[in-house]
């Protein structure tokens, strides 16, 4: 990235700038902990960009509120945490079934309930693939640094539009609340990828051919957006080919761009025995252990960080498996992730879970040592 | 007839017809005086949304001729508060239920009247959950039987313009379908009211209320709806005691105060400036 000039900021802030760098005008949300700056940068900063920042009355309401907003044409975003994600839940099934462009963050505290609110945690991995109702597909991103969280939330308001789908951030605590470096691109230079305004005479909202732009309400386009199954003009259908076809236009279009979407990062040694899968906040102790055994000892050990944890990256943890003797999975949590590392490594190779839920991050040291075991 | 015929046209979705609603329903008369009011503000088409919710009555949307959101159960006016903030110029209907506004949406109805936010609420009370085939409400007179209340309820039903009016709406109305062209000047003066507007439409649900509490098909449920009615300026003039159980239709109140969209964006090209 050229002519980028480094800037110190928190990780809900680089949220909040990495939304407005990807066009974002619209935030709607409710003040949770660990979430709450993104808020205030919102507020603080869309009015001056001709925006809105609106605080609603409950979190259904930010999500209901965001989704309206989006019909309307613009771009938006909220924030929240673990019980808030809980109550947007019917409203983002709502958008991933009327095709409803949005981004929602979650900054996980550690649960369940009001648990620990100012504990990290990675506690929703699941809720956050499984939070809403029905059999439906779902983006979720994860940032390891306040830089990725800038980046990962700029593609997410990209994708988003994109394929017409509500995108996820799944952010730690931790990495929401710290201080790093990041390298912003100057004005001009940042890929924001824009919607076609060009729409055929014969748009239709839900074309069966394939995914089409969204043409905002107020233009003429008189169709209509439910979260009933809908034929191809919006309109509630029942019928049995209809709502399996309907369906299955949802999951297509993610397995259609899937490399798009899937994000993952493997450092480490290019013949691996013992392999570490992870994602948020968790990748960072996992690279000390990586820059520990590898750079320094140079065992055969590496590291695949996912920052896509949804749709899980299936394709990337079977090869690996067939690499690797030993797949150490750390989480924070009681293993969530690690069922899917062990569905897709296929007997391949032994699955190892490593687990904390004391709302402490894992330390390095944990994973060398459970590392070492194996290679020995 | 010519306007009549202009209005099935232009403004219903005749290919989506026949409705979903029960033989009687008092939505499709609601619904016709929101199509003629619509017609009578003079508002571009392509201006107007019409947003509902969820239950029989925001069924109405699928039928009509415009931009039309139907959201989640009690979530329109979240919605609706979502676009209006985005896209002001736009003229925003929000037609909603009984239980819809008072029970499930009730946190959001008193938070739009406290913006003042110009949204046109049009909330058709059958006092009864129809969808799902006759639970009580909110707004469910005390002691009339639904299938979760089978002795009849206990609970007691709220003024829900009472209640908009403590939270801060600028202007509220009662009408009754009974008298479609009285509701029809109640939705035009509703919408053309800059601000929060709460349209409350009574209407008779024969089949999932009126044939539990015994109260006669829709014929006379219509007939018993405008005898207990009167409308406010004869009821200024008559005693307390003989309104105890009237309907009260009309402008129950309206009032200027701030808008919130023109007052936000009002305040972001101030500080730009």
């Amino acid at each position: 990235m050229p002519e980028t000039k480094p800037v110190l900021m928190q990780g809900n802030e680089a949220c909040a700038l990495g939304a407005i760098s990807a066009g974002v005008r619209f935030y709607a949300g409710y003040p949770i902990t660990p979430s709450t700056e993104i808020a205030e940068h919102m507020a603080e900063k869309l009015p001056d960009l001709g925006g809105v920042f609106i605080q609603m009355e409950d979190e259904i309401a930010s999500m209901a509120a965001i989704i309206g907003a989006s019909i309307g044409g613009m771009r938006t975003l909220t924030a929240t945490s673990g019980p808030g994600f809980s109550l947007k839940q019917e409203n983002i099934g709502y958008a991933i079934m009327a095709e409803i462009p949005c981004v929602v963050v979650n900054v996980q505290r550690m649960g369940p309930s009001t648990g620990v609110p100012t504990a990290p945690a990675q506690g929703d991995v699941m809720q956050a693939r499984w939070g809403t109702h029905g059999d439906h597909p779902i983006i979720v991103f994860s940032p390891a640094s306040v830089y990725e969280t800038y980046y990962l939330t700029i593609a997410a308001v990209n994708l988003s539009q994109k394929l017409r789908q509500p995108v996820i951030i799944l952010l730690d605590e931790v990495i929401g609340h710290m201080r790093e470096k990041v390298l912003i691109p100057e004005a001009g230079k940042l890929l924001v990828e824009k919607a076609s305004d060009l729409v055929p005479s014969d748009w239709k909202p839900y074309d069966e051919k394939g995914l089409t732009p969204l043409v905002p309400f107020g233009f003429g386009h008189y169709y209509h957006v439910t979260g009933l199954f809908h034929d191809q003009y919006g309109f509630p259908t029942g019928d049995p080919p209809q709502v399996e076809r309907a369906l299955d236009r949802l999951h297509h279009k993610l397995e259609k761009n899937r490399d798009e979407i899937i994000l993952t990062n493997y450092i480490g040694h290019k013949e691996p025995r013992v392999a570490i899968v992870t994602y948020g906040c968790t990748v960072r102790s996992a690279r000390a252990v990586v820059t520990k055994a590898y750079w320094q000892n140079r065992l055969p050990v590496g590291l695949l960080s996912l920052q896509t944890i949804w749709p899980f990256p299936a394709r990337e943890i079977e090869a690996l498996a067939k690499q690797v003797d030993v797949i150490i999975v750390p989480e924070m949590n009681m293993g969530q992730i690690v069922g899917e590392v062990e569905r897709y490594a296929r007997g391949q190779a032994e699955v190892i879970p490593l687990n904390r839920y004391d709302g402490e991050m894992i330390n390095p040291d944990q994973i060398y040592e459970q590392m070492g075991r194996w290679l020995s | 007839m010519a306007l009549i015929e202009h209005l099935t046209q232009e403004y219903l979705r005749t290919k989506k017809l026949p409705h979903i609603w029960c033989p009687g329903c008092g939505n499709g008369i609601v619904t016709a005086a929101l199509i003629r009011a619509i017609e009578r503000t003079g508002y571009d088409q392509r201006d107007v949304v019409i947003v509902s919710g969820i239950g029989c009555s925001s069924r109405a949307a699928g039928y009509l001729n415009f931009n039309t959101l139907h959201t989640t159960h009690g979530r329109a006016l979240a919605f609706a508060t979502g676009l209006k903030m985005a896209r002001p110029e736009l003229k925003l209907f929000v037609i909603m239920g009984d239980g819809d506004c008072s029970a499930i949406g009730g946190n959001h109805f008193i938070h739009a009247a406290r913006r003042n936010i110009d949204l046109n609420a049009v909330i058709i009370n059958n006092h009864i959950y129809g969808m799902t085939g006759g639970q009580h409400s909110p707004l469910t007179p005390t002691g009339m039987k639904a299938t979760t209340a089978p002795r009849g309820t206990l609970e007691r039903p709220f003024d829900l313009l009472v209640l908009a009016r403590g939270a801060g709406a600028t202007f509220a109305a009662r009408g009754i379908a009974a008298q479609p062209r009285q509701l029809e000047q109640l939705i035009v003066r509703g919408a053309t009211h800059k601000g929060f507007s709460v349209v409350e439409a009574l209407s008779p649900c024969p089949i999932a209320y009126g044939r539990r509490n015994k109260l006669g098909g829709a014929v006379e449920m219509l007939r018993s709806m405008k005898d207990s009615s009167i409308s406010v300026e004869r009821a200024a003039e008559t005693e307390d005691a003989e309104l105890k159980d009237k309907t009260i239709t009309g402008v129950i109140y309206s009032f200027d105060a701030p808008e919130y969209a023109e007052e936000y964006y009002r305040s972001i090209s101030d500080n730009k400036g």
